[in-house]
């Protein structure tokens, strides 16, 4: 029962990233509070229905405090969805949930710093971020960054780059990962897994010189190594998504 | 200033120790200045291999945590004039070594020794990351089958972004160590190749370890088997391992495959 199930049809997991408001208190709160009302009171309604993010890096509080400041937001109909920059002793069930970029691949960090950062700007000019944040998002289409990579991806590392391609000379072994948000190409050896389109896009590809996967997706459509058609392992391949199916066929 | 040399696996048993002892041995039969530390605290056994059991007093954590000094807990061995044993606490536990009391202890090495030969623990956890921390050699010691080439692989992921040569945007010398070969096995398809697992992990080869009864016979009467036995097929690889080290060009012999002439004549036999 339960493998008829699965076999039609899996569920379908996504990353996705969102443009957020990132909010910098500064000590003594009240006094920080009385400047954001004063904000408010200028531009009614500014945070309404806004994802909010509260960023406490370097912000010297305790717990009570911090629940404290939460609630002072949410009189004042500022939600918070996340609390960046806290220790995790700071957080708790009460508390939104922890936010940290979310990308265990510190190593090959990409550019998503500067868009964090436009709707990062102090308060006295929070209106012009806000118009930031507005245009920010054509920006962001514009053009299609990519990622190289000029070594092996280890087992264990996870690589991480929902705003494009990324190309690796070198093989990812097995135990690693590599999500895009674009397509996948590899100069080398796909031993662990490829996830490609993470961010809704169907027409991204897979390309590897040889294929040893143990999972491969495309737009959340997934297939474990059991799965894959076993004449074309150790070959060169391309991956691609033709409807809900996921196709593959050698190269070249 | 000495080099330092990491000798790591990720996994347990491949032979980390055996391997520190026999280069620690063979570099000090050169007239290299050698210590070997071991950093395995809490199951160390570098002490037992090297035949200094029961000349231990202080250890490593002794030394980090100042309860005694540097000269009062290296061990000289018996029989190489130039090679120290630094060994590890039996009855602590890794928390007790501190990074910077590592790191002290690494560069108080450094200046006193050519060489400073670090037997990792198993595992990525504070042992094996404080003991890969301060290296400029990495020794990858793997065996050719499937789980230990997979951690190894892990292990080189975090030699180039946990130590300090990482961190400073260099490049860590890496090297590997295949060790517990079986030419025959391996030719019959019981254990991977060597093709294979340097296709893997893609870092140059220092050598190829027979396995061998040798070691386990030197182990058990306590003595790095460059030391031993010199003439025993693991102890040349290892000389010759020691001599890559050093910087020297050596082409590599892959066990099993300089079969002899008539053999190659009359076909394959251990197949």
């Amino acid at each position: 029962m339960n493998d008829v199930l699965t076999e039609s049809r899996p569920i379908r997991l996504k990353g996705r990233s969102f443009l957020a408001l990132a909010l910098t208190p500064e000590l003594p709160l009240e006094d920080w509070l009385t400047r954001l009302d004063h904000l408010a009171s200028r531009s009614a309604g500014f945070f309404l229905r806004r994802p909010v993010v509260l960023d406490v890096d370097g912000l010297d509080i305790d717990r009570s405090q911090l629940r404290e400041l939460v609630d002072q937001l949410g009189k004042r109909n500022v939600r918070i969805m996340g609390i960046e920059g806290a220790r995790q002793s700071l957080l708790g069930a009460d508390l939104p949930p922890a936010m940290n970029d979310g990308r265990p691949a510190a190593d090959y960090e990409a550019k998503m710093a500067e868009q964090a950062e436009k709707a990062e700007a102090p308060e006295a000019e929070a209106t012009a971020a806000a118009a930031a944040v507005i245009t920010a998002e054509p920006l962001a289409t514009k053009a299609t960054p990519s990622l190289v990579v000029t070594q092996p991806v280890r087992s264990g590392q996870s690589l991480f780059f929902p705003e494009g391609d990324v190309t690796i000379i070198g093989s990812v072994a097995s135990g690693a990962e590599v999500v895009a948000g674009g397509s996948i190409h590899i100069y080398g050896a796909l031993r662990g897994r490829a996830m490609a389109g993470t961010t809704g896009n169907a027409s991204a590809r897979i390309f590897c010189r040889k294929l040893e996967a143990e999972l491969i997706a495309i737009d959340g459509f997934y297939k474990t190594a059991d799965d894959m058609e076993q004449n074309l392992r150790g070959k060169s391949v391309q991956i691609w998504l033709d409807g809900e199916a996921l196709k593959a066929g050698a190269l070249g | 200033m000495g080099k330092v040399v990491v000798v790591t696996s990720g996994k347990g048993g491949v032979g980390k120790t055996t391997s520190s002892a026999a280069l620690g041995a063979a570099l000090a039969q050169n007239g290299d200045k050698v210590v070997v530390v071991d950093f395995d605290v809490g199951l160390r056994n570098l002490d037992l291999v090297m035949g200094a059991e029961r000349r231990v007093v202080y250890d490593l954590v002794n030394v980090i945590q100042g309860e005694a000094k540097l000269s009062q807990a290296l061990i000289r061995d018996k029989r190489l004039e130039t090679l120290f044993l630094l060994p590890a606490s039996q009855t602590r536990d890794k928390d007790n070594l501190t990074p910077e009391g590592v790191e002290k202890v690494i560069a108080a090495l450094q200046s006193a020794f050519d060489w400073v030969i670090c037997d990792s623990p198993a595992g990525i956890e504070r042992g094996a990351t404080l003991a890969m921390r301060h290296a400029d050699i990495a020794i990858v010691v793997t065996n050719p089958e499937v789980s230990s080439v997979r951690d190894s692989d892990r292990i080189i992921g975090l030699l180039d972004s946990k130590t300090l040569k990482a961190e400073n945007g260099e490049r860590m010398e890496k090297h590997l160590l295949l060790t517990r070969y079986d030419p025959v096995r391996a030719e019959r398809g019981d254990m991977l190749k060597v093709d294979d697992v340097l296709e893997i992990l893609s870092i140059p080869l220092m050598g190829i370890i027979p396995e061998s009864a040798d070691v386990l016979r030197a182990s058990n009467v306590g003595s790095p088997v460059t030391l031993a036995d010199t003439r025993s097929a693991p102890a040349l690889a290892y000389f010759e391992a020691a001599r890559r080290l050093k910087g020297e060009a050596l082409p590599i012999n892959i066990p099993g495959e300089k079969r002899s002439f008539l053999g190659k004549i009359f076909g394959r036999k251990a197949a």
